[in-house]
């Protein structure tokens, strides 16, 4: 592999160092120095310089899988004590549109203990096929066990594309299988989809915090395969009557290693899993100025049912815990409503917010970048908007208390 | 105990701004840090160290300006460092470095245990951890909150999950990634610093460690970034106008209209 400006071609016009993400490249006497030292070989100058075609990267490529002995997406299904996780569900939903495309059956693996009738679920909602294996061994989950029983699958099997929830678990098991497998790996997808031509799976993701969106390709090597942060893909349609295959894996005990024990399991239902099950999130950033004044925001989320969420910086200030932080670094949340008090809006902050139904901006800035991100903006002190919406909030609760009857009488008490 | 700490070093990234009118990142003055995550792998390692004795040797991977990040490792305590540099490893993805790392840690010989950060600040994978394992043979846990004790050649280990913690015995050699927050990382100690100049840093190409040309650098890599462009937002805010108690009403019929209230 390599990277090369060719001389003849540059003219100096600086679009390549505008596009290079590292910093990389200089303009000197017009022409442009490829610093080797902090190229990644990213190739986003090459397509800076579409129109001149002054710098070249040739991918020497060498092993090369045959791609037309590769069928089928697969999903991971990730099951605790039985029940299958909602990010299974949600890739479901997302490789039966990519199986579509491509013209492709779309199976399940599911690893596990007496857990046939979870393979029927993931049936209905759009696997063609499951694959299940089942055992004692298989009951919990550990990374040598699973990686093992996975990894003999795909290479019976052979499947195009394989994907994983990017859960504690899909994030400890999928890099161990793509490496055994010696085949590429995308962590953290928030968008998938075929390319029209090569009918390669193309991996949107993240990267640098955030700000900038990586388009990554898996082209010689197979399976693709991805890992997908929950709440990023909507959840199928359940259908009772679909109709699949379930086949049974034969599991080999022998054949796994002994070299991991699970010992105790503590289940605690966590502040960051309400966070993100959540249908409604108020969530507070650094604009809310003190941590007192939190208080209102719990309040507001309490009169909705709903979750605390927050930005980073009103984590790093202390005024909240870590398991509320909502963005790049903290979790992606997907719920119906999310009330943004007193966020800026960084691009961190977006990425984990930006699949909510409905954002609700509340900022004393109007050019706070939050407003475009938002359906409905409010320029105003949080510390008024908000308690001002929970009291209003409150007294429509009482008011369908007093008369539970007709919601029209509800509405004109609104629209009034 | 022999102990290995992976160490990467990453651009500072609270310090990274977009300029607007290019969409470009601005790096200028940005100065590699050591990831925050592997300053916990460090401290555990430390720790782990004082405890049960033995040597911590930091590994890294990276251009030879990372050798600053060594430096750090070795001003803070770790005994060794060692630096894989070589033209021939840029562009390598996640498969590509665990191999390299995977050599790495043959070539400095014996180890009991390895310790990643979780994931490294700028590629956000936390994929190279369990990559590594699998290349090196060994078990692994990810996201190890606790090391509980080191016994009998086994490690037991505490892991976050969504759902709670579950408690995993591995056999040693083993691997483990640690997320932020676990332990608190100290600071170099002047003694230290003054220490971390004088020593040497062992700085090994793609030759001295045998790796084979084809698995390593963007080579040795499966997937490839074929594009890098700004996200696209595409809501438009519309603004509720008026006095706070307006703007309370409005949102409350638009709320009501999308059938959330």
């Amino acid at each position: 592999m390599s990277i090369r400006v060719v001389v003849e071609r540059c003219i100096g016009c600086k679009l390549c160092v505008e596009a290079c993400p590292f910093g990389a490249i200089t303009v000197t006497k017009r022409l442009a120095q490829i610093d080797m030292a902090k190229c990644n070989l990213c190739g986003a100058c090459v397509s800076a310089c579409k129109e001149f075609k002054a710098i070249e990267l040739n991918h020497e490529e060498t092993q090369t899988t045959d791609k037309s002995k590769h069928r089928g997406i697969w999903v991971f299904a990730e099951q605790r004590d039985g029940k299958i996780a909602k990010v299974t569900f949600e890739l479901l939903s997302k490789g039966k549109e990519l199986a579509h495309e491509i013209a492709e059956p779309l199976c399940a693996i599911l690893l596990g203990d007496q857990i046939a009738k979870a393979a029927r679920d993931l049936i209905c909602f759009g696997a063609d096929k499951v694959y299940l294996a089942q055992s004692p061994q298989l009951k919990v989950f550990l990374e040598d066990t699973y990686t093992e029983v996975i990894s003999g699958l795909i290479k019976e099997h052979r499947p195009n594309i394989v994907l994983f929830g990017a859960t504690a678990i899909g994030r400890s098991l999928a890099p161990r299988v793509a490496s055994r497998l010696k085949t590429g790996l995308t962590a953290d997808c928030t968008g998938l989809e075929i390319d029209p031509e090569s009918k390669d799976l193309l991996q949107r993701r993240p990267v640098f915090g955030g700000n900038l969106m990586a388009t990554i390709l898996c082209p010689n090597h197979r399976p693709q395969m991805a890992t997908v942060r929950p709440k990023v893909f909507k959840m199928a349609q359940h259908d009772e009557l679909r109709v699949g295959k379930i086949i049974k894996y034969d599991y080999k005990q022998q054949s796994l290693t002994q070299r991991a024990e699970l010992l105790a399991v503590v289940r605690e239902v966590t502040e960051a899993a309400n966070l993100a099950q959540a249908d409604i999130i108020v969530s507070a950033g650094r604009c809310l100025g003190d941590a007192k004044n939190f208080k209102i925001i719990e309040e507001l989320a309490r009169v909705l049912g709903g979750a605390v969420g927050a930005s980073r910086a009103a984590v790093d200030a202390g005024w909240v815990p870590y398991s509320h932080q909502v963005g790049q670094t903290g979790k992606t949340v997907r719920p119906k409503l999310y009330i943004a008090c007193g966020i800026r809006g960084a691009i961190q902050h977006l990425v984990g917010m930006q699949y909510s139904e409905i954002i609700v901006a509340i900022n004393k800035d109007q050019k706070a970048p939050i407003f475009n991100m938002a359906d409905y903006g409010i320029v105003g002190d949080v510390l008024e908007v908000v308690p001002a919406l929970t009291k209003e909030i409150k007294s429509i609760r009482a008011e369908e208390e007093r008369s539970p009857v007709v919601s029209g009488i509800e509405e004109t008490f609104l629209v009034c | 105990m022999n102990i290995i700490v992976c160490v990467k070093q990453v651009p500072d990234t609270l310090e990274v701004n977009v300029n607007e009118d290019t969409n470009t990142l601005i790096r200028e003055g940005v100065d590699g840090v050591i990831n925050p995550f592997d300053l916990y792998a460090i401290e555990e390692g430390l720790r782990l160290r004082e405890q049960y004795g033995g040597i911590v040797t930091a590994l890294s991977m990276g251009p030879g300006q990372a050798i600053a990040t060594l430096r750090e490792a070795l001003s803070i305590g770790v005994d060794n460092a060692v630096l894989l540099t070589d033209v021939l490893f840029a562009g390598a993805d996640t498969l590509a470095t665990s191999y390299a790392l995977a050599k790495g840690v043959e070539k400095i010989g014996h180890f009991d245990l390895v310790i990643c950060g979780r994931q490294a600040i700028d590629g956000d994978t936390a994929q190279v951890g369990p990559a590594l394992a699998e290349r090196l043979g060994v078990p692994h846990v990810s996201c190890v909150i606790r090391v509980c004790e080191v016994t009998d050649g086994c490690i037991i280990t505490e892991r976050m999950t969504e759902e709670g913690t579950e408690q995993i015995k591995l056999s040693l050699p083993a691997l483990i990634t640690l997320p932020k927050g676990i332990n608190e990382p100290r600071f170099p100690s002047l003694k230290g610093k003054i220490g971390a100049i004088r020593s040497e840093i062992a700085v090994w190409g793609a030759q001295s460690i045998a790796a084979d040309a084809s698995k390593i650098g963007l080579k040795g890599s499966p997937t490839r970034v074929i594009k890098i462009s700004t996200p696209e937002h595409h809501r438009q805010a519309e603004m509720l106008e008026g006095t706070v108690a307006e703007q309370v009403t409005a949102l409350l019929s638009k709320l009501r209209q999308a059938e959330i209230l």
